[in-house]
């Protein structure tokens, strides 16, 4: 069965480029942009929300259906 | 489904004025959270808070909120609560406003133990007025007014709630995020002066002076820091050496909060007449 991907939106007018999202996300699939985040490697996600969760700009939502 | 913050913050007031990586962010997403689960009436909710930095967030959320002089806002938030006891009041503000400038409120409010809940954002510094010392300051630390290091001893601001008399006193950090909506969760809960710490990160005035490199050193060191209050247990002292304790410190349900014994008193002198 294929996996089912969450969908990653980031509100890049909030993101203040603080990489708490890309140090913390256990499986690498953010990275930094410029000064704002941006996904690299959707397919790693597992879903754990911690980017979400951390964020303190409320910049990053995952989307899971 | 991602979690729907919008809901509950004033529109057009994105982005908020913290600098990039403040944990206070991080809070307000865990008050949201917990409001969130409360399934509270926003128009029945206060957010009092005094000056500084984490005394911005109020301005964020859209319910009744009350921004006042510094250190002043366990003195407001008492007038709330006393003309309308329905009402659920939540203050919040930093380690300076808190236990500072406004630390004799804060005693007093412990004491009297008045139904609110206190959240109180410890980063250790004044940020907003530009890195001076606070209480909580930890000895030999940086700030602008410590160029050579703080020679005071820091205030433990859970230590000192229970003290003072507060019947809910817990401990969070921001980086275990997770656990912040909970303890805000279950002081809202409780009857009587909840006070919640969550040890925050201020990389502008005080992570800068003091040679963390950079937020995710000061998160890192949040993380090793903190110790749940279970595992502590079967720790040693040694271990526990610079350690902090978090989790629900303190609770105790036995006491009548500030608002019911007032009202016992004007039935009493209504009574009389």
């Amino acid at each position: 069965m294929e996996k089912k991907l969450p969908k990653i939106e980031i509100i890049e007018k909030y993101c203040k480029g603080c990489h708490i999202c890309v140090e913390f996300c256990p499986t690498k699939v953010l990275e930094m942009k410029g000064f704002v985040v941006a996904v690299k490697n959707l397919e790693a996600c597992i879903k754990c929300m911690q980017c979400e969760l951390r964020c303190p700009d409320f910049a990053i939502k995952v989307i899971t259906d | 489904m991602a979690f729907d913050y919008e809901k509950y913050l004033r529109p057009g007031k994105l982005p908020h004025i913290w600098c990039p990586g403040c944990g206070h962010g991080i809070v307000m997403k865990g008050l949201i959270r917990a409001m969130d689960t409360l399934k509270l009436d926003m128009k029945n909710t206060a957010i009092v808070s005094g000056i500084g930095c984490a005394s911005r967030l109020p301005g964020y959320i859209d319910c009744c909120t009350l921004h006042t002089a510094h250190g002043r806002a366990a003195a407001f938030a008492t007038g709330v609560k006393m003309a309308k006891p329905e009402m659920n009041v939540i203050l919040c503000g930093g380690d300076g406003d808190g236990t500072a400038i406004g630390g004799n409120h804060f005693i007093h409010a412990c004491r009297r133990n008045i139904d609110m809940t206190y959240i109180i954002m410890n980063n250790y510094i004044y940020g907003m007025t530009g890195g001076q010392f606070s209480p909580c300051t930890p000895t030999g630390h940086k700030a602008s007014t410590t160029p050579y290091g703080n020679p005071d001893p820091n205030f433990d601001i859970a230590k000192l709630a229970i003290g003072a008399g507060a019947t809910f006193v817990a401990r969070g950090t921001a980086f275990h995020a997770n656990q912040i909506d909970k303890l805000i969760a279950e002081a809202i809960q409780h009857k009587g002066f909840s006070v919640v710490e969550i040890l925050d990160d201020c990389p502008t005035t005080y992570g800068r002076r003091n040679k963390y490199k950079s937020v995710i050193e000061m998160m890192n060191r949040l993380k090793e820091v903190a110790v749940p209050v279970k595992a502590a247990e079967k720790m040693t002292a040694e271990q526990l050496q610079g350690k902090v304790l978090t989790g629900v410190l303190y609770k105790d349900d036995s006491k009548s909060d500030y608002t019911t014994e007032y009202a016992k008193i004007i039935e009493r002198a209504q009574a009389k007449k």
